[in-house]
């Protein structure tokens, strides 16, 4: 019985396979987003959880000689022959005027697999070209974009390759940097049995991996992000199968009173529409993985390059495919399919058997339930201020965006049809009345859609409005911040005196750096130790100063932090921070560090090296007219003889430090458009489903004296309308989420507060994309009406509906 | 030893370069000479590496016992592969390089792989005095000797978990497959120069994960060259050398073909040194009994047959999971032989993988 | 030319079921006409011809002179707002809009409303004080009543009413037919109505019986 029950039913979507296609398409793009973001953070959380299982660090050892010279090529093949796995690196830069290329070569043949280096197996990669000359150079396509030094060998695309450098085998870096030894050698993390301890083998250093916090804690922002993004789109999928499924039923109404009057029971009914939606979201939750794997495979390498810029932490750019991962997309699918059918389920439910088989404007709106939805709303709205005002942690934060979103898409519809409403009592004309009344009669049908128009449009504005907020600040600071125009490192301390002796004529200023890592109040942090400088003075941005700041520092009098720490131990001027037994002054100024995930400290130079006399000064900061510089860098590297990677132009810094800023937020503008997008297909399956539901409607003003096409037009002002007005009451509720994420999250997450500034231009642009959303969501419904037969119209008035 | 591990080698460095070796008969694809009948050996230079030829190995086995009586194992062998027949200092020499070890005990068999590049130092061959080495990892004269350049030598190589140290020393002469050298390895004619010292008695100890063990036995010693992979419709190869109690020695293999037809050669070695080649046809290898190793079904008994010399026995692995979990695996472990002539021996199949 | 509605040899299929089979009729200036026929004769076919609602196969529909098949369908809307006033079994008021909107819907949208007839007809219909409720809230009598109101209120020429008492118990009916017969009579326009009731029938001035498809004349005695 249950199957026959099962046949009839199916047997609608043979006849209507554009609604099938619609519901399908909801449900597997809902468990595509969700999916997708969900495996980009599973196959992060594994490989930190690989790194901390195996090498508790997030990257490998390297030997390097004391002096900073190249390991001599007898050396490498030494510790080889001694048993040692150790690989080789040469890396340099490539230069010709402003071309700019750090190569790194690589020995594939010897890299232990941490490296990153391009597998042996299973990559597309020529590997006879990659070992013999030419060679090949592998690069982002940014980088290969960017002005490049002539004469290269042949590029090939790689995503997770570093910006602005270039990975290639060791022998293609060999010849064109000139240099056959290696700057140094990669130690793998397992060694042969049998060997002594490494460090003892030879006068080589051995650095140990350098990291600075637990990697996860530091990534848990991103990935909640991720996370509030993909169940951001799970949502709006669902408004797309709310919609369908809705749809379903009510054209099914007339058969589902036949199967009942004909004594099929009600269970049986329930279960056979039960095992359809079930049926159905298998088979969508299993398409959706599958597109879901595509855009996870697809972000990955955005990802990795992000986390790897932003945090350190080394992830794979690849996906491996987790069954735990499919399973749960596939539980979430079903378990939004029955969300979405239930209040279908329940009208079945509840439908009496000799109900008259007319098809309501699907859900009347009773002013009732609208009135509970605001009222749910308010308090959504009030628990989000709530959590606001408490707030105190990320997932504060979170829930105050959660409510605060949630609240505002609830109040949609109301508020809509108050405007509607209003508009009503000015509009001029029976057509214009009749629309304003019309719309506001659809409401209730295209709510859903409508909101997740909203959420959409909100998200995408408040996180533009954080991201360009960030991005402003963070040039601005980097501008200010970096002041000196070029930055010397040594390897060799004892190098330090030639060097200066070097500088010290061709420079206006040289100022010492050095720093030191140390437990701040508690938490992973860093000392630096400063010259008095007007550089310091001029340009290092306070949030908050004490009167005279500049000089007790520098008389050795108090220190100064940086925001993230102040922030985190709650810390405020005045205050007295230990840094060692020895060390402690009050704080006489809290400075902006964007960028930086760990706290900070700052005292004059003489402090410093009084308490941490054995930490050497192997880094400095040169002022010269900026014009001097790139001569003054040349005449470094090739008359002093400091190596490429030793003299570092303040330019150079910066590109590095925008580009890893723009990839850390092009997988948000990528979301955020897929969201959009999906809020559109929730729309346009909302406008097809009315569109049948209200030809009832429709009718009589046709037959009163409109043509289809006019009503066709009609139909598509009408999407605009609810468009804009949608992004009306979406621009407030952005800027609210733009101010969460800057005031709260930001300052939870990273430790640093920004000031929101507002980009109406954006705003201008996102109007048009919604425009565009709404009309073409109207497109579909507006052409079929416009070329409906007058026959489908004129069963309006001859049959028995 | 076989070529088609060699040529696996350097199919994954370059599929294309592989991909050419398959398009004719005597071709000399890429300019890399091939063997040619007769050949003229010329030690202890021919020790060394031939760069102009595309694949090489020296490899050796070893049947080791412990004194409590365990039998144990060992395999080193040293590939190179080059992508142009030439050498080179430096980086961009086109020689990689490519060595396995392992280690077969009734218990557990160990593996190990290391890649090089010559031109640098980290791996090559020198005649003489004579020393082949990937690493630490070498087999070198012991001693300057009166004889051949490989009488006496050092072997050691080392895992994660295992090494070992074993000296060897030679009591006969070198041998020479097929025709004086020329070992042809398909009814296509695809040849290769193939030379062997099977009379190795072997002293040293072997290191396992729980300790030292001081073993004797005997070991067996293959170089061969060529520039032709095999026939296309070769599928893998199955190998035995085999030391019987009464001092002669058998080198035999099979190759397995796509139709199921085999090709088979052989060389029967008299305990003097006295050789003689057998052709396609003349040495039956059959299996017996399949293992499951490493997910897949391999053949680890088999029965060796030779009616020119009224041979007719069945050989079981030491360890049928001698499985060498390398970049290219395949199976390769000491073997016992039961039957009308019984002793020890190695056998090696690939093509499994 | 002094025929309001002019059909001539009017042919309409639906697939391979043809309707109406050419059928020819008139119609004058303030003449009623019943259409009376069984379920599927092709009266609300015939009906929907002429109100330009749809297109016939073969044949000719003139109004006022005008010949319906030579109009786009703009210009057929434009016929349908200003000249012809449609009554319907199911009422089709429309949802959204209260009482007195939907009575000067028609005629605002052909520029002729006027407030005052509106008004006139609201309350001869006995719904003047119904005019700010929505449609869903009033019973069916009431509701046709609105439905002819809307009709009339734009001073139509012609009058297309389709089993407008249908859904209505037969006292109601009555009654809104005696209004309905009532209005056109005085607002001089003519009436042509789809009915299965020959006692309904006989009320009006003329009586056309179709049948297969082909219309005849029913003599008014019988």
């Amino acid at each position: 019985m249950v199957y026959t029950a099962v046949l009839t039913l199916l047997s609608h979507w043979r006849r209507h396979p554009g609604q099938l296609l619609t519901l399908v398409a909801g449900l597997a793009l809902a468990t595509a987003l969700w999916s997708g973001v969900q495996a980009i953070n599973a196959e992060a959380r594994a490989s930190y959880a690989e790194a901390a299982a195996t090498l508790g660090q997030d990257q490998l050892s390297r030997l390097s000689r004391a002096d900073g010279r190249p390991v001599p090529l007898a050396d490498y093949i030494a510790l080889r022959r001694a048993g040692y796995l150790v690989s080789p690196v040469i890396s340099g830069e490539l230069r010709d005027g402003p071309a700019r290329l750090r190569l790194l070569g690589i020995d594939p043949l010897t890299a232990p697999p941490q490296t990153g280096a391009p597998a042996l197996e299973g990559e597309a990669l020529d590997l006879a070209a990659f070992f013999t000359a030419p060679g090949l150079l592998l690069m982002t396509d940014e980088t290969a974009a960017g002005a490049l030094p002539p004469d290269l060998p042949p590029i090939v695309l790689r995503d997770t390759v570093p910006p602005g450098a270039a990975i290639t085998d060791i022998g293609t870096a060999a010849r064109l940097l000139g240099q056959a030894d290696p700057n140094y050698l990669l130690v793998a993390a397992d060694q042969p049995a049998g060997l002594p301890p490494l460090d003892e083998a030879r006068d080589l250093r051995l650095q140990g991996p350098s990291t600075t916090a637990d990697i996860g804690s530091l990534t848990d922002s991103f990935h909640l992000n991720l996370t509030a993004f993909g169940l951001l789109s799970f949502a709006v999928g669902l408004f797309i199968v709310h919609a369908a499924i809705g749809l379903a039923f009510e054209q099914r109404r007339a058969t589902v009173r036949t199967l009942r009057a004909l004594g099929l029971p009600l269970r049986t009914t329930l279960v056979a529409f039960g095992l359809e939606l079930a049926g159905l979201a298998l088979f969508s939750g299993a398409l959706g993985l599958v597109l879901g794997y595509a855009i996870a495979a697809a972000l990955m390498p955005g990802v990795a390059g992000t986390l790897r810029g932003l945090y350190g932490a080394s992830i794979p750019g690849t996906l491996s495919f987790d069954p735990v991962w499919a399973l749960s997309a596939i539980g979430m699918t079903l378990a939004g399919a029955g969300l979405a059918g239930l209040q279908a389920l329940r009208r079945a439910a509840q439908m009496p058997i000799l109900a008259p088989a007319n098809p309501r404007a699907w859900a009347q709106a009773s002013a009732r339930s609208m009135r509970m939805q605001a009222l749910a709303a308010g308090t959504l709205l009030a628990v989000g201020v709530g959590f606001a005002v408490v707030g105190g942690s990320l997932e504060a934060g979170f829930a105050t965006l959660a409510a605060l979103l949630l609240g505002a898409a609830l109040i949609l519809p109301a508020t809509l049809g108050l405007i509607l409403r209003l508009a009503s009592r000015s509009a001029r004309g029976a057509l214009s009345e009749w629309i304003f009344a019309d719309t506001r009669q659809q409401l209730p049908g295209l709510s859903l859609a409508l909101m997740a128009l909203l959420l959409a449009l909100a998200a995408n504005i408040g996180v533009s409005t954080m991201v360009g907020s960030f991005r402003e600040t963070f040039t601005g600071w980097l501008d200010q911040r970096l002041a000196p125009e070029l930055y010397l490192s040594i390897a060799d301390p004892g190098e330090a005196e030639s060097l200066l002796a070097f500088v010290r004529p061709r420079a206006e200023a040289v100022l010492p750096i050095v720093s030191t890592e140390i437990p701040l109040a508690g938490r992973p942090g860093e000392v630096f130790g400063q010259v008095d400088h007007a550089t310091y003075r001029d340009h290092w941005p306070l949030l908050a100063a004490a009167p005279g700041a500049w000089d007790r520092v520098a008389d050795g009098e108090a220190l100064l932090i940086n925001e993230q720490l102040a922030r985190f131990a709650g810390l405020t001027l005045g205050d007295v921070l230990e840094i060692t037994p020895d060390l402690s002054l009050p704080i006489a100024g809290v400075y902006s560090d964007y960028g930086n995930p760990t706290a900070q400290a700052s005292v004059t130079l003489t402090r410093f090296t009084e308490t941490f006399p054995d930490v050497p000064v192997t880094r400095f900061a040169l002022r010269v007219p900026p014009e001097d510089a790139p001569a003054l860098a040349s005449a470094l590297r090739d008359d002093y003889g400091l190596p490429p990677d030793g003299v570092v132009n303040q330019a150079q810094i910066k590109r590095f430090s925008l580009s890893v800023f723009e990839q850390t937020f092009s997988i948000t503008g990528a979301l955020n458009v897929l969201t959009l997008g999906v809020a559109a297909f929730a729309l346009l399956t909302s406008l097809l489903t009315l569109a049948t539901l209200r030809l009832p409607q429709l009718a009589p003003v046709w037959a009163l004296g409109l043509t289809r096409a006019r009503l066709a037009r009609i139909e598509v002002v009408r999407s605009l309308i609810l468009g804009a007005l949608t992004f009306a009451l979406a621009l407030p509720v952005g800027l609210m989420l733009a101010w969460v994420l800057l005031a709260i999250v930001n300052v939870e997450a990273f430790g640093w507060r920004l000031p929101m500034t507002l980009f109406p231009i954006d705003w201008l642009r996102l109007f048009a994309l919604a425009m565009l959303a709404a009309a073409l969501a109207a497109a579909l419904p507006a052409l079929r009406l416009a070329r409906l037969s007058p026959t489908t119209l004129l069963k309006v008035f001859a049959h028995e509906r | 030893m076989n070529v088609r591990l060699a040529a696996a080698l350097l199919c994954l460095i370059s599929p294309p370069v592989f991909a050419q070796g398959f398009a004719g008969l005597g071709t000399e694809a890429g300019g890399f000479a091939v063997p040619e009948n007769p050949l003229t050996f010329d030690f202890p230079a021919d020790h060394g590496p031939h760069p102009e030829f595309r694949i090489e190995w020296w490899y050796l086995t070893a049947t080791l016992t412990a004194p409590d009586g365990t039998d144990y194992g060992v395999q080193w062998t040293l590939f190179r592969s080059a992508l142009a027949p030439m050498t080179a200092e430096g980086w961009e020499a086109p020689q990689l390089w490519m060595g396995h070890a392992g280690l077969t005990t009734p218990e557990a068999h160990f593996s190990a792989e290391r890649l090089a590049r010559g031109g640098i130092g980290q791996a090559g061959v020198t005649p003489d005095p004579f020393a082949a080495w990937i690493d630490d990892w070498a087999m070198v004269a012991r001693d300057p000797v009166s004889g051949d350049a490989l009488d006496a030598l050092a072997l050691t190589a080392r895992g994660m978990e295992f090494a070992y140290a074993l000296s060897l020393t030679a009591n006969g002469p070198l041998i020479f497959h097929g025709d004086a050298g020329y070992s042809v390895k398909s009814a296509e004619g695809q040849a290769s120069a193939y030379y062997s010292q099977p009379f190795y008695t072997v002293t040293g100890t072997i290191t396992l994960p729980e300790g030292d063990v001081p073993v004797t036995g005997s070991a067996w010693l293959d170089r061969e060259w060529s520039s032709q992979p095999l026939s296309e419709a070769q599928e893998g190869w199955d190998w035995v050398s085999l030391q019987f109690d009464d001092g002669a020695r058998l080198m035999g293999f099979s190759l397995r073909e796509a139709d199921g037809g085999r090709y088979t050669s052989a060389t029967w070695i008299e305990a003097d040194g006295t050789t003689q080649a057998y052709p396609d046809g003349a040495l039956r290898m059959t299996p017996l009994a399949e293992a499951q190793v490493a997910g897949r079904s391999v053949p680890v008994e088999w029965r060796v047959e030779l009616p020119d010399r009224g041979l007719d026995v069945t050989t079981t692995p030491l360890n049928p999971q001698s499985w060498m979990d390398v970049t290219v695996s395949y199976w390769e472990g000491p073997i016992r032989i039961a039957g009308t002539h019984p002793g020890r021996g190695y056998l090696e199949m690939t093509g499994y993988e | 030319m002094d025929k309001l509605l002019q059909i001539d040899g009017l042919t309409k299929a639906f697939g391979p079921v043809e309707v109406l089979k050419g059928v020819s009729l008139t119609l004058d200036r303030g003449e009623t006409l019943a259409l009376t026929g069984e379920s599927g004769s092709g009266k609300s076919t015939l009906m929907h011809l002429a109100a330009a609602l749809d297109t016939a196969d073969v044949g000719s529909i003139r109004l006022d002179g005008i010949e319906m098949s030579h109009l786009n369908d703009p210009a057929r809307a434009a016929l349908r707002r200003d000249r012809i006033g449609l009554v319907f079994q199911q009422f089709n008021l429309i949802p959204s809009l209260t009482v007195a909107q939907n009575i000067a819907f028609q005629a605002r949208l052909s520029g002729r409303h006027e407030a005052a007839r509106c008004a006139m007809l609201a309350a001869r219909l006995g719904i003047g004080t119904l005019t700010r409720r929505y449609p869903e809230e009033l019973s069916g009598g009431q509701q046709q009543r609105v439905a002819i109101a809307r009709a009339l209120a734009n001073r139509p020429d012609l009058i297309l009413a389709d089993e407008p008492t249908g859904n209505l118990d037969e006292a109601t009916g009555d009654a809104v037919l005696d209004l309905l017969l009532e209005l056109v009579a005085e607002t001089g326009a003519a009436l042509m109505m789809v009915t299965h009731s020959t006692r309904l029938a006989a009320r009006l001035d003329r009586r056309l019986h179709l049948s297969r498809g082909q219309v005849s004349a029913v003599p008014r005695a019988a």
